[in-house]
């Protein structure tokens, strides 16, 4: 296989990696309001992914690092073409970063209330504008022959971008509710359980759309056998939340993000983003990569230290693994 | 203003808020694991407290610094997409190696930290400290050899079918001598930041003769981190000026505002007067010693400015070569102002506290107490040198930054992300601020009795 063709798979991973583990962290920020009812209540929402959300989030600063390395052109168009969305998310994840750090900091309600609303919105508008982006990509922007974006900001919120956004904000929040259902224990768990259960209908309705859609304007096989597995998944953990086997159903909704991310990337392929004006104005797998020598610098310190950090973060997982609840969280 | 105006004031606000961060970050996480290991080793209560104390400060400062690195992360190719459409092949390896290597380093094992007291075995949990800490120190490596390569851009070569800079050898840019003395010299910058921390808060508690216990130690271990690290960071300086010297000489006469090529060259302290090459109405001058920091001989020939530009015009081409004298020679000497300051008063303060010493004296503690922010100063000064004396460039001698600017982005744009990050970053700086004081004065928690009850509450929960 090529480099170029491996470091399109190798983000693609990235990707995959970053919306399954964020994923539900996203999913937790935005149940705030909804599943818990008092501070200890949040407390205990927030700590289940206190140790990881930071380790997760670094998924998405290897992406961009790794996209910058090994596709230049596309990290280039891409940030500069989606400026503002892109400032809106970075907005968003400081106030959420910050906010998971400060909001026990001060006994004081109107602090807690605060922070609170930082988390619910930074973990919300992240998880519709990454479905955005994803969907403008695979459908296709403005790029003129230097590679530059020329649409407009407002080109960006098409139908089918938006209907992407409700995408990956109903998938969240269903994979959400199955990863609390899964690490807290006692009425928690089952107040959770019951969210998803009533989650898993619409994500199956708003993903299925989606995917369907891609599906009959992309007409590449690969891609439709993976949507049609994602889909599979999808219901799955329908079931899975159905029968309260919460294993079972984060595992589905973790595969159903992961094939998903995986389907939009095989469909993709060639290209790294299609233009809209002229197929020849597209960028590339060819024509945004870096040269050979980079892409093989880079296979190597992937190859030494990804299995490394997997091992690390894995073990992070493990040695908190047990179920959280609401005794442990201090009055 | 311009995009592209607007987008080198973006840079250099959020980067240089981003770096108040850094040097706390990087000098306290080491400190913190070197408390917390004299406690495992001693078993001592006050390191112990010392060591929750500190932390919580740390991870107040940790919080800010990981927020703002996002955005650093993004806005090369937001602000500068021409830059990394030029550089990626090179530029993009480093950065992406840092987030493999380092930040994922960093960022679980402090959440190991955070989150693991009572629930990793105790030396393990130590361990989680000083791999966050050698993560910080990766991650300071690679984002440097990242800098030192637009400093003086090396194993590369300029592809002219297609316009872009292709890496060829990567060990090149990582042992670049730029960056070997980079390193160095900003990692001991930091470890003067992390001590002159302790330094601040221990005087403040000792001022008012509060639980002396804790902060008496930490007061010393503070002080003289910042007179060793003061003493690293002169010394890795000096050979910086003489790599500087050699690899961009324009800096260096920028930094003295030397207009002609001298032999030997002096070092002004100060000037009073317009800087422009014009007489100056005043300065206090140290004969030869520019002479010395550049070259290493006192008789040395230092290039001037007027002498540069014509060199540079004939090599690159017509234009103006000469970067904002005033702000370059300001910034070095405050550079240097502020960071020497610090190391007075780390002197002063180990010289009044010695053999068990408890001074009186306010003016001691009140300088004490300002040190903190006289290494943040310096660290700005020193960055906003660095990056403004190389000006025109971007990548020196390769890519102007006015053809690194995205030209996608109109400065309708860039003005409105200026201001919203502006504006975030000043609120957020308040509260920092607010809540950093607010546990300093709070002081070092007594400590709880240790159970082995699997079920007791959370330690250090958020
Ligand atoms: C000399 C050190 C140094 C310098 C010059 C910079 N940084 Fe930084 N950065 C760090 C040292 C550091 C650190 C010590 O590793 C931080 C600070 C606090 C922290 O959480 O980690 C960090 C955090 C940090 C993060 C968040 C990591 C996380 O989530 O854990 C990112 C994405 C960046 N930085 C990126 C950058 C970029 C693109 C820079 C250049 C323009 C930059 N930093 C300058
Ligand atoms: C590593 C830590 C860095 C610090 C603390 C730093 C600091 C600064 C400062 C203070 C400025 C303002 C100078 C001015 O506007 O004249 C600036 C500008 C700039 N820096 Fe750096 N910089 C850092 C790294 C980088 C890196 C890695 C890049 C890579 C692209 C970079 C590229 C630029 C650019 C393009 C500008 C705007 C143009 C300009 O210099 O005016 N800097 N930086
Ligand atoms: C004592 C004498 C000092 C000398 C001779 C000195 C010298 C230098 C030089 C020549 C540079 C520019 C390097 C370049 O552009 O290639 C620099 C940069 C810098 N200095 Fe200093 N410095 C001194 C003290 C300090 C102090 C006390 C601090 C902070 C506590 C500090 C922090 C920095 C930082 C953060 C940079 C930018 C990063 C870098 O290029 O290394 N310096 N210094």
């Amino acid at each position: 296989m090529e480099l170029t063709t491996v470091w399109f798979a190798l983000i693609a991973v990235l990707w995959a990696g970053y919306f399954l583990l964020e994923g539900f962290d996203f999913g937790v920020g935005m149940l705030l309001p909804v599943l818990a009812r008092d501070n200890r209540e949040r407390r205990l929402l927030i700590n289940t992914i206190g140790p990881v959300w930071d380790g997760n989030e670094v998924w998405l600063l290897v992406a961009g690092g790794a996209t910058f390395a090994a596709f230049p052109e596309w990290y280039a168009t891409l940030f500069s073409g989606f400026y503002l969305p892109l400032l809106l998310i970075l907005v968003a994840l400081i106030l959420r970063g910050v906010a998971f750090e400060y909001r026990g900091k001060r006994d004081d309600d109107t602090w807690r209330k605060r922070w609170d609303a930082c988390i619910i919105g930074g973990s919300l508008v992240p998880a519709i504008l990454w479905g955005v982006a994803f969907g403008n990509i695979v459908r296709g922007v403005r790029l003129d022959a230097n590679h530059e974006y020329v649409g407009s900001f407002f080109d960006l919120l098409n139908p089918y971008a938006l209907l992407g956004g409700l995408t990956t904000l109903t998938l969240f929040l269903l994979h959400g509710a199955v990863f609390l259902a899964l690490k807290t224990g006692g009425e928690m768990r089952e107040r959770a359980g019951r969210l998803a259960e009533r989650l898993a209908p619409a994500a199956i309705l708003i993903a299925g759309g989606f995917l369907a859609w891609t599906a009959s304007t992309h007409h590449d096989v690969a891609g439709w056998l993976l949507f049609a597995a994602a889909a599979l998944a999808l219901a799955g953990a329908a079931l899975a939340t159905r029968a309260r086997r919460e294993g079972w159903a984060f595992l589905a909704t973790g595969a159903t993000l992961v094939i998903a991310v995986a389907g939009l990337f095989v469909t993709l392929f060639p290209d790294v983003m299609p233009s809209s004006i002229a197929a020849a104005n597209s960028l590339t797998v060819d024509n945004a990569a870096s040269t050979p020598y980079t892409l093989k610098v880079m296979t190597w310190v992937a190859v030494a230290f990804t299995p490394i950090v997997l091992a690390y973060q894995g073990w992070t997982y493990w040695v908190f693994r047990k179920r959280l609840t609401i005794e442990r969280i201090p009055v | 203003m311009d995009a592209l105006d607007l987008a080198r004031w973006q840079f250099g606000i959020i980067t240089v808020y981003h770096f108040l961060f850094v040097p706390i970050t990087i000098g306290m996480s080491a400190l913190v694991a070197g408390l917390q290991t004299a406690w495992v080793r001693t078993g001592k209560e006050h390191y112990l407290r010392a060591t929750k104390f500190w932390g919580k400060l740390f991870l107040i400062n940790f919080a800010m610094g990981v927020v703002t690195g996002i955005v650093q992360e993004f806005q090369f190719g937001m602000n500068w997409s021409d830059y990394s459409r030029f550089v990626g092949d090179i530029f993009g390896a480093p950065l992406a190696i840092e987030g493999l290597l380092a930040f994922f380093l960093e960022s679980t094992f402090l959440g190991l930290w955070i989150f693991g007291w009572d629930r990793l075995p105790r030396k393990v949990h130590l361990a989680t400290i000083w791999l966050a800490s050698a993560g910080t120190l990766l991650s300071a490596y690679f984002i440097l050899a990242a800098n030192s390569w637009m400093q003086h851009p090396v194993g590369f070569e300029v592809n002219t079918e297609s316009g872009r800079a292709e890496l060829h050898s990567i060990w090149a840019v990582l042992t670049n001598s730029t960056t070997l003395v980079t390193f160095p010299h900003t990692i001991t910058a930091c470890f003067l930041t992390g001590g002159a921390v302790l330094l601040a808060v221990s005087a403040w508690h000792l001022k008012r003769r509060n639980q002396v216990e804790v902060f008496r130690p930490s007061l010393k271990l503070g002080a003289w981190v910042v007179l060793i690290a003061g003493v690293g960071v002169l010394i890795t300086g000096d050979l910086q000026a003489r790599i500087m010297t050699e690899q961009q000489p324009m800096k260096m006469a920028a930094a003295e505002a030397l207009y002609d090529t001298s032999k030997p060259a002096s070092f002004s302290i100060f000037t009073i007067g317009s800087l422009d090459g014009d007489e100056e109405l005043a300065s206090v001058r140290i004969p030869s010693l520019l002479s010395f920091m550049a070259t290493g001989s006192p008789s040395g020939e230092v290039e001037g400015i007027n002498n540069l530009q014509t060199e540079y015009a004939e090599k690159y081409g017509p234009g103006d070569y000469k970067p904002y004298v005033p702000v370059t020679y300001w910034s070095f000497r405050l550079m240097i102002g502020f960071g020497g300051l610090a190391v007075l008063v780390a002197l002063a303060a180990l010289w009044a506290t010695r053999r068990g010493r408890a001074p009186t004296n306010r003016w001691l503690w009140l300088a004490a107490i300002a040190s903190i922010g006289m290494p943040l100063a310096a660290n700005s000064f020193g960055w906003i040198f660095t990056e403004m004396g190389r000006q025109p460039w971007s990548v020196f001698g390769v890519l102007k930054t006015a053809d690194s600017v995205s030209p996608s982005v109109g400065a309708g744009t860039v003005a409105t992300s200026l201001i919203v990050l502006t504006v975030l970053y000043g609120v957020l700086a308040v509260v920092e601020v607010g809540l950093f004081v607010r546990y300093a004065r709070a002081g070092a928690p007594a400590v709880e009795e240790h159970t082995d009850d699997p079920d007791r509450p959370l330690a250090f929960a958020y």
